[in-house]
């Protein structure tokens, strides 16, 4: 909210000191985003009359006029066109600086001097007219050689633009900031009184109705009445005050409910007394299909529940004495009771809502309004009469005439009093750090408004303003009370401490997964990625799954409307992007969450939820995956596969294996193949290649090139029950020697090679100290569909050296178990 | 009198093109018959273009209906065996592309020899847990998807709190609707953490909680619609403002430097009382007065509190044993002043020559 110094000083003497303010301002919650300086770069400027106007030889954009300013002949170059013999316009002679800081030098041009420049509105920030010269020749006093801030009475004045809490309505006015600025700076606070109008009439009872029917919808309604009003335009200071704090000005009523509502922060609503049927006021809340055109012009339909959460489609609704609705409470009139230029008397309503009512009305109907808006956070039901009469009083200030009623009509009758929390002395320095005594937390809250009662023992009992709907009248009020001792004592005086507590801190188990991950992968030469979470319909269809996606209500836009669920697509789009960008050495990698719809996975997660918790949903489980991508030139299949071992190797995972028998979806159908757990059988991730025709379709530009692909789930590998580990006890080394031979089977196309593997390691026994595949050759010589494959064992033993019988033993048991996968010696 | 169309003849004609494209054993032989029945002199071309030739309008509508038909019904047969024989030569060549990975001998795959880059987002991660882990604080996560309840209403923002417009939130098509969303804060792992240590009896806890965020924001230079935050949590015995302060300082010298200091100054977060706003010395000019900070020499961090009263309600924690605060501040955020970003969007661009950086 934008407040002015100037008006913030009709509430306390406040410095001039900008500086000081502003820091202030910040330190207690009031952020300042900005300070505009009025009537700055406008003390030079003078008025001048036109007296000659000649054009200038070769210049068809600029002419010559001659000015004075009061001190003879002035001659100017200018653009303008807009004004003729013996105007009156603003002049910035030669050495002023306008507004933003432009200084006035003396040119030539076309061989004419410029002594100055003739100005527009906007080139003094008075307005937004650019198109000509700011004419000055109707303007009273405006005579050459004025000072144009004289002429025009602008005065210097500084301008906040103060960021309000949500939880702060009571200082969402000038009122409010002037009392926290005050009570901070320890100056006195007074509230201007402005001299009521003369002419009272009777009760506003007398003539007008008020009733609320549905109380927990409108805690407070005040009705008063003013005649003999006349419609005109505010005096020139209302108007100027209302601008500065950024409202445009309509009419003196209108600007009178908004110059209290700046003031005081209570919305105030002005109807045509003669439109309003009855005449008076009914609250009650909105019958499903009753409707109403607001002030806008637009149809709104009330009463109907919403899509959103607890919106019970309760609106609470102004009507008129016949009961038809004639504006929705605290947000927006109805176009047919409004002020005109023939409106002679005024029903004004001042009202305090219930802020969820308003917030879930304005929210369904999508009408925000600076009413709306501060009734959303609470409003103060003990300011009603102080606004109607802060608005008759201003309205009179135009409308000399007007007759107010006496009183008006409040409902419901009965006085409010404020509500009264007890504070414990203790639980203040507990929660604070400070060491704060009775006196100086009455010092503290008193300027604000709360009356402090020390009970003797500690205990404090505390009256809370009804402007501060935001302190909790509850048990947990205390805390609230808290924050307002801390804010006005200051944040920056209490006292730091370093804390310390003797558990120590540690990464998770999943921090140094994830980093032994990055690490190898990093390693291998991958980058990591940040690939978006939310996708376009469809990415799941791409990848051959038959699955429901997981729908945002809500997107920003539609390719941002699912939740991934696999990090695949994100991934070859990232390597297309950056193969169109011929970036070299192209290996990617990203670990993150991808989401599975509760519908594919049952036994995901199920949580609270709904109004207070009382519900239960069963949510997307999120398993956490990592995907490398490899597309350098020498990258495939085998690439990937080598990472995966590397992986695996870095976590002391021993028993991954591969499982070819079934294609893996959005894997290249001939290279790629699960990796699985051989002893727990879990399935740990896949590897292999992007399907070719995949990659044509996310990274067109990757054209022929393999992308080597390994993906492992981390909810698995970071499970011991299903990733089998390395037995962390040490093996010594053998201090004898190790023997070799290299053994070469025949074995069918249909049997893995890792299999041969397994069974030819197993038949070794203890004697193992490694095996390892080095040949595989198909071709001539060799049964169809069946290649050899060339395996050399090392066998060893702890504490001797292997004889040449415990060899040949060994080597026929290998070969024998190789037999009995019909694997063949060659 | 206009020659007599022969229907006959041009049935024969299109049954026996459409046999030929159902029978075309390639590709290339495909394509040949196509551009074949498109050719000058192709029969059917002929027929279309004596259509003029019928004097009779009716019949000459007649007759070019069934040529066009015709031609769509061939297009049709074209295209489908197109389909079938592609999909027959991508098996082909996907079946002569087919390598045994258990085959694989591993010693003779090699790697260039360029180490990769984590993300940037990543290693400022690292670096704040880091400095968190030092300071005695566990790491603990918490899911992206979450319940109104978790996100929002035992964070003291029940439904229809006007604080709940603060949170653009994205909402999922699961549950009723409005109870399921993803998560616009990493405040959500405060309650899970704090439930299971009730669940558990293991209270105090000491956590930060990184992770990522969601918020219904258009990318600009400065925000991201997908975001990292991390919290921090400390539930304890006699836990004050002044402990919050002096943490956030100590992290703020340890991550930042010892020239960079930090300052709380009163806000509003439903979930903590009283809350503060923390604002660091500008990075970039060091407090002097630089654009970045609108020449206040200081910079907006995070946001912090005492943990409010009904958050410890709802989550069974009793306050008059545990007292405790929060913290929590933007990932990404932190990286765009160390490194001096000038547009957030650069993050998830994933250009390697921007990752290749950091």
């Amino acid at each position: 909210m934008r407040a002015p110094l100037s008006w913030l000083r009709d509430f306390a003497s406040f410095p001039e000191d900008v500086g000081l303010l502003r820091e202030t301002l910040d330190d207690l919650g009031l952020v300042v985003e900005d300070v505009e300086i009025v009537g700055e770069g406008l003390d030079d400027v003078v008025v001048a009359r036109i007296d000659e106007i000649s054009a200038i030889e070769g210049a068809d954009r600029v002419r010559r006029v001659v000015v004075d300013a009061g001190a003879g002949p002035v001659e100017i170059v200018c653009g303008a066109t807009n004004f003729a013999l013996g105007d009156l316009v603003p002049l910035a002679p030669v050495g002023a600086i306008l507004p933003g800081g432009f200084e006035i030098a003396r040119r030539k041009m076309r061989g004419v001097v410029s002594n100055g420049m003739l100005c527009s509105g906007r080139e003094l920030e008075l307005g937004d007219d650019h198109e000509g010269l700011l004419l000055l020749t109707e303007t009273p006093g405006a005579i050459p050689g004025a000072a144009l801030v004289e002429v025009l009475g602008i005065e210097r004045d500084v301008i906040f633009d103060v960021t309000v809490e949500g939880n702060r309505p009571d200082a969402w006015c000038i009122s409010g900031i002037a009392r926290d600025l005050a009570a901070r700076l320890g100056l006195e606070f007074s509230v201007p009184t402005s001299p009521s109008p003369t002419e009272r009439g009777p009760d506003a009872s007398t003539s007008v109705t008020a009733e609320v029917v549905d109380a927990d919808l409108c805690g407070r309604l005040a009705v008063s009445v003013l005649t003999d009003v006349t419609v005109t335009d505010s005096p020139p200071w209302i108007q100027e005050r209302l601008r500065r704090a950024g409202m445009r000005p309509i009419n003196n009523v209108v600007d009178a409910s908004n110059y209290v509502m700046l003031e005081l922060g209570q919305p105030t609503h002005p109807y045509d007394l003669e439109k309003v049927h009855g005449p008076g006021l009914r609250v009650r809340r909105a019958r499903p299909g009753e409707s109403l055109i607001t002030l806008d012009g637009v149809t709104r339909e009330l009463g109907k529940a919403g899509r959103g959460l607890g919106d019970t489609g309760e609106d609470c609704v102004i009507c008129d004495a016949d009961d038809v609705v004639i504006g929705i409470a605290g947000i927006m009139g109805g176009g047919t009771s409004e002020i005109s230029g023939a409106t002679t008397s005024v029903l004004l309503e001042a009202a305090s809502f219930d802020p969820i009512a308003i917030t879930r009305t304005s929210r369904r109907l999508a009408l925000r309004t600076e009413a709306a808006a501060r009734f959303s956070k609470g409003s103060d039901p003990a300011i009603l009469e102080e606004a109607i009469e802060r608005f008759a009083a201003l309205v009179a200030l135009s409308a000399p005439k007007v007759v107010v009623a006496a009183s008006p009509v409040i409902v419901p009758s009965a006085g409010i009093e404020r509500d009264r929390l007890a504070l414990s002395i203790e639980r203040v320095n507990a929660t604070l750090g400070t060491e704060l005594d009775a006196v100086a937390i009455g010092s503290l809250l008193t300027p604000l408004g709360f009356d402090v009662v020390d009970e003797g023992a500690g205990s404090l009992t505390i009256g809370i303003p009804m402007n501060r709907p935001d302190i909790r009248r509850t048990h947990h009020g205390a805390a609230d009370l808290i924050e307002e001792i801390a804010r006005i004592y200051g944040y920056s005086r209490i006292p730091r401490r370093a804390m310390a507590w003797p558990a120590p801190g540690r990464p998770s188990d999943r921090q140094r997964l994830r980093a032994a991950l990055r690490d190898v992968l990093c390693g291998l030469g991958a980058s990591e990625a940040w690939t978006p979470s939310l996708v376009a319909p469809g990415d799941l269809a791409l990848l051959g799954r038959d699955e429901p996606e997981i729908v945002v209500t809500n997107p920003l836009t539609h390719d941002e409307s699912r939740l991934r669920r696999s990090l695949l697509p994100g991934l070859v789009r990232a390597i297309g992007y950056n193969v169109d960008r011929r970036q070299e050495d192209l290996a990617l990698f990203e670990i993150g969450a991808v989401f599975v719809h509760p519908d594919v996975d049952r036994e995901g997660r199920s949580a609270r939820a709904g109004s207070a918790g009382g519900s239960e949903v069963l949510l997307p489980k999120e398993p956490e995956m990592a995907v490398a991508i490899f597309a350098r030139a020498s990258d495939d299949a085998r690439t990937a596969l080598g990472a995966a071992h590397a992986v695996a190797d870095a976590l002391g995972l021993v028993d991954l294996r591969l499982d070819a028998s079934s294609p893996v979806p959005g894997l290249h159908p001939t290279r790629s193949a699960i990796l699985v757990d051989r002893t727990t059988g879990a399935r740990l991730g896949q590897v292999g290649e992007v399907d070719p025709g995949l990659v044509e379709v996310l990274a067109s530009g990757a054209g022929e090139r393999r992308l080597g692909y390994v993906e492992l789930d981390l909810d698995v590998l970071a499970d011991a029950s299903r990733a089998t580990r390395r037995d962390p006890a040490a093996r010594p080394v053998s201090r004898f020697p190790s023997s070799d031979f290299d053994l070469a089977f025949v074995l069918a196309d249909g049997v893995q090679a890792d299999r041969l593997l397994d069974v030819v390691g197993e038949a070794a026994g203890d004697l193992l100290e490694d095996i390892r595949l080095f040949d595989v050759y198909r071709g001539p010589g060799l049964p169809e569909a069946s290649r050899s494959l060339a395996v050399r064992v090392r066998l060893c033993a702890e504490d001797r050296t292997l004889s040449e019988d415990e060899l040949g033993q060994a080597r026929s048991a290998m070969i024998e178990a190789a037999g009995a996968i019909n694997a063949a010696l060659r | 009198m206009s020659p007599s169309f022969d229907q006959a003849a041009l049935a024969a004609l299109v049954e026996v093109a459409l046999a030929a494209a159902d029978g075309a054993p390639t590709l290339a032989e495909l394509n040949e018959i196509a551009s074949g029945l498109k050719a000058k002199d192709a029969p059917l071309v002929l027929i279309r273009r004596s259509l003029g030739q019928i004097d009779d309008l009716e019949e000459r509508k007649v007759v070019g209906q069934q040529v066009s038909s015709a031609f769509d019904a061939l297009g049709r047969a074209i295209d489908d065996r197109r389909t079938s024989l592609e999909a027959e030569a991508r098996i082909a060549r996907l079946e002569a592309d087919r390598l045994d990975l258990t085959e694989v001998i591993l010693a003779d795959v090699t790697v260039p020899l360029r180490r990769g880059h984590t993300h940037l987002v990543t290693q400022t991660r690292a670096a704040l847990e880091e400095v968190f882990i030092a300071m005695g604080f566990e790491v603990a996560e918490g899911p992206e998807v979450e319940t109104d309840w978790y996100n929002f209403e035992a964070l003291n923002i029940p439904p229809g709190h006007p604080a709940r417009d603060m949170y653009d939130t994205m909402y999922l098509e699961l549950g009723t609707p409005e109870t399921v969303l993803l998560r616009t804060h990493t405040s959500p792992t405060q309650i899970h953490l704090l439930e299971k240590a009730v669940a558990e009896g293991s209270l105090p806890v000491h956590a930060v909680m990184p992770g990522r965020c969601y918020r219904l924001d258009t990318p600009d230079a400065r925000h991201l619609p997908v975001f990292h935050q991390i919290e921090g949590l400390v539930v304890d015995r006699d836990v004050t403002f002044g402990d919050l302060a002096g943490v956030i300082e100590t992290f703020t010298a340890a991550y930042f430097g010892s020239d960079i200091h930090a300052r709380l100054r009163p806000a509003y977060f439903p979930f903590t009382e009283p809350s503060a706003e923390f604002e660091i010395t500008c990075t970039i000019c060091r407090g002097d007065g630089c654009r970045t900070c609108s020449r206040t020499g200081w910079i907006e961090l995070g946001g912090c509190g005492m943990v409010d009263p009904a958050v410890f309600e709802a989550v069974g924690v009793d306050p008059t044993i545990w007292s405790g605060f929060a913290f929590g501040f933007g990932i990404d955020r932190c990286a765009q002043m160390r490194h001096g970003i000038a547009d957030m969007r650069a993050l998830i661009e994933n250009d390697l020559r921007f990752v290749r950086q950091f």
